[in-house]
């Protein structure tokens, strides 16, 4: 039976019916939804949970491996970087049972950091990778990649990005189920990792990847999918780069010899000689770093073959961004000496600006805006972080100052005082980011006695990513409910100097508490309580009366998506069907113009 | 082959009326592929949402000069994405604007006479549909998406009837949302039909 699946979907589908005996991960896009669909599918046999960040969530799979089981790790490119300590390891390590790590690469990039590549990663770690180019495709290649893990004991990369596993694709689901039954953790020393150890089994991962590279010869996710007679050119890729090149291919109605590369490490040798076999010249079309284009020279130097190799090293193809058909169509055309498709400009006239920004009665707003009036006129520095309130850095808040990776607000703000110890700095980060690598850095800069004003927003969701829950919400994966982390304890346990727990929205508490904090001495931290906007339903809306004087400062000051300028009677106005009533906006208006409204249109 | 593309604002449900266009074609025995393209923020950013429905598809998204149908949530977004429209296309489209906040903000203005006139200028076969008008007689400004799919079906190019449609909202969305949905879808074929265009 066909079923509209997105790519996610299927993988997660797919996992389940391979036997998947427990998922761990932490949400990030492209990535959340693979966990999330064995969440919602789970008759109960599998355990699935959100980990607190990558590293634990692969250090628990793991140890289900070593005990046997099938387990999945789920996560997104940068995950990949916290969680490579265990990996490292457990690749010469090795599992018992099967282990397929799926981290999600997103090109572009449109929601990440980076546009870091996983199968480098799998290069360096010594791991096998698959690379699917459709939803359908992702899940076929879950199965083999469980069963590739179960062969060879070792843990599997399976690499799909963002036109994969955002894309929906009618797949055709198979009705069928492997029981996996773990076997039970066994003792051996085989499990403690030494330098001697290390060195031998480093000796048969080397022998393992020749022995996979023979399989992946024969797999039927790397394929020759197209010939034409006599040709001498010929065009490779891999991952969604194959669907551009197959339609480009169809609308130039041509065809070339196609080699299509699932599993680009270890690389398929054999099948890429065949591919060779007569060609002058090839293009490489991939995403992200030239790994098919350097395997394929690395074959063509090691067997003598005279021939050009065109992609990303030598500038025929862009080597930042993602492809697009239109970019894979103009490559083709190229390379083949085809009449160009020509796409006639239009000129379009000025379309409003949609830049992203904080929702309608965000909590984050009112948070940087006190802190933002309590520190007017001083010198400081305003740390962020990842997730939603990255966002707090647009006009007209400007408040984010700086970003890095998960959790290194806290600690660059260490940093920078140490240089500059007559500023502030502040370091804002929310509740579900600071649980993932947040403590680490409040304990170092307790412990280094370094000055810093710790703002907490805690929104008591995982928002940017869809609401995951977290260990400050008391909810599980598994719909169970736990007890709370108690953020407040918590810091003080860790030594902060003095822990403010302040709801955003009583702006005048806030900024007190924010003048406060920025005199005192050590850690101070603010934790900012307001429950994100997708955990209630408004109770009530606010609207301008007439004592408004037009100063604009809501809309100046706040950038509200409610508020806006009347373009024809210039007047400021909310919109009824946007407000969220948080408030803030009444609360700055220095002619208390803006008042509770009647429920209008909403 | 069919490419179609909606286009929105984060929150007027471009996704969700992308999936009831994909269940349908899924139902009839048709192969399907869609994607989205979405910004960070929750709410408030463009969306474009890219179907297609045929035999032999490979890529999810539609490729500029190739859509046959672009359904627009608003009147902006849909001339945003207007570069994929091919000759003789057709786009179906509400007739409200959504202001960003960013209008109230120096140097970010737009007008709107200038936007239906560029649509006009480049598409023969628009239909305008008064979505919020439809929105009011349903009791719920989130049924646009689904009047504008009805608007859609009366379109010859979609393939997809009023029937095949009122079958995918059954299936996709909660039955307490049922009725409102179906009216909607309805009052969204009529308004088309009636050739409520305002260009």
């Amino acid at each position: 039976m066909k079923q509209l699946l997105m790519g996610n979907e299927a993988i997660g589908l797919a996992a389940i019916q391979a036997g998947v005996n427990l998922v761990s991960g932490y949400p990030g896009t492209p990535s959340t939804e693979v966990l999330e669909t064995v969440a919602k599918q789970n008759d109960g046999s599998i355990y699935v949970e959100w980990s607190t960040n990558e590293k634990s969530a692969l250090e628990v799979a793991a140890g289900a491996a070593i005990a046997g089981a099938r387990v999945m790790v789920t996560m997104k490119q940068v995950g990949l970087n916290v969680a490579s300590d265990p990996l490292m390891s457990l690749a010469y390590l090795g599992i018992k049972g099967a282990m397929v790590v799926v981290v999600a690469d997103d090109p572009g990039p449109i929601s990440s950091q980076t546009e870091q590549d996983t199968r480098h990663f799998a290069e360096y770690a010594k791991l096998p990778v698959f690379d699917p180019s459709s939803p359908e495709e992702a899940y076929r290649m879950i199965r083999d990649a469980f069963d590739l893990s179960q062969k060879y004991h070792t843990p599997v990369l399976f690499r799909p990005t963002t036109r994969v596993c955002h894309a929906c694709a009618s797949v055709e689901v198979k009705e069928e189920k492997i029981e996996h039954k773990p076997q039970g953790f066994v003792k051996d020393a085989k499990w403690v990792i030494f330098p001697r150890l290390t060195y031998q089994n480093h000796i048969q991962i080397e022998k393992n990847l020749r022995l996979i590279a023979e399989d992946f010869n024969q797999y039927d996710g790397n394929q020759i999918t197209e010939t034409a007679p006599n040709t001498k050119k010929g065009v490779a890729c891999g991952g969604i780069s194959y669907a551009y090149v197959k339609e480009a291919l169809n609308r130039a109605q041509t065809h070339v010899r196609l080699l299509k590369i699932g599993t680009p490490h270890p690389f398929p040798e054999e099948l890429a000689l065949q591919f060779m076999e007569g060609l002058y010249e090839i293009l490489v079309v991939e995403e992200l770093d030239p790994v098919i284009e350097k395997a394929l020279l690395l074959v063509a130097g090691k067997h003598h073959i005279k021939i050009n190799i065109l992609g990303k090293l030598d500038g025929s193809m862009k080597n930042a961004g993602e492809n697009s058909l239109e970019s894979v169509l103009t490559a083709i055309e190229d390379f083949l000496e085809l009449p160009k498709t020509k796409y006639e400009p239009i000129e379009l006239p000025p379309l409003p600006v949609r830049p992203p920004v904080l929702c309608v009665g965000c909590p984050h707003r009112a948070s940087f805006y006190a802190v933002k009036k309590a520190m007017k006129g001083q010198k400081a520095v305003f740390c962020g972080d990842i997730g939603c309130y990255t966002l707090g850095n647009a006009q007209p808040l400007d408040m984010v100052d700086t970003c890095l990776c998960m959790g290194a607000g806290i600690t660059i703000a260490q940093g920078l005082q140490h240089i500059e110890p007559d500023a502030v700095h502040f370091a804002f980060i929310g509740d579900s980011t600071f649980f993932h690598t947040g403590i680490p850095g409040v304990i170092n800069a307790v412990y280094n006695q370094t000055d810093l004003v710790l703002v907490i927003l805690d929104n008591s969701t995982t928002a940017m990513t869809g609401h995951q829950p977290h260990p400050g919400t008391g909810k599980t994966m598994m719909n169970t409910v736990s007890p709370k982390i108690d953020l407040e304890k918590l810091l003080l346990a860790l030594g902060v100097q003095s822990v403010k727990k302040v709801n955003p929205f009583d702006l005048t508490n806030a900024i007190t508490c924010v003048k406060e904090a920025a005199q005192t001495k050590g850690v101070a931290a603010i934790i900012f309580e307001a429950p994100c906007i997708s955990l209630f339903k408004p109770e009530k809306k606010y609207q301008i009366s007439d004592s408004c004087t037009s100063c604009q400062r809501c809309i100046k000051e706040l950038g509200c998506p409610a508020i806006s300028k009347d373009s024809i009677s210039n007047k400021v106005v909310i919109d009824q069907s946007l407000c969220y009533g948080c408030s803030l906006c009444a609360q700055i208006c220095p002619a208390k113009a803006i008042v509770i409204g009647g429920d209008k249109s909403c | 082959m069919l490419n179609l593309i909606l286009a929105g604002v984060g929150g007027q449900g471009t996704v969700l009326a992308s999936k009831l266009l994909a269940q349908a074609a899924i139902n009839r025995g048709l192969d399907v592929r869609t994607a989205e393209t979405i910004g960070m923020a929750q709410r408030g950013g463009s969306v474009t949402s890219h179907v297609r429905i045929g035999q032999d598809l490979y890529s999810p998204l539609v490729a500029l000069d190739t859509a046959d149908i672009i359904l627009g949530m608003e009147p902006s977004e849909a001339l945003r994405c207007l570069p994929y429209l091919k000759k003789g296309g057709s786009i179906v489209v509400s007739s409200k604007f959504i202001k960003p906040f960013t209008a109230s903000l120096p140097g970010s203005t737009y007008e709107e006479n200038l936007i239906w006139q560029c649509l006009g200028d480049h598409c023969k076969n628009i239909s305008v549909i008064d979505g919020g008008k439809i929105c009011d007689a349903c009791g719920s400004t989130k049924v646009l998406n689904i009047a504008l799919l009805g608007a859609a079906s009366n379109l010859r190019q979609l393939n997809l009837t009023l029937v095949d449609l009122e079958k995918a909202v059954q299936e996709i969305l909660p039955q307490k949302i049922h009725s409102i949905n179906l009216q909607a879808l309805n009052l969204g074929a009529q308004s088309a039909r009636k050739g409520e265009t305002a260009l």
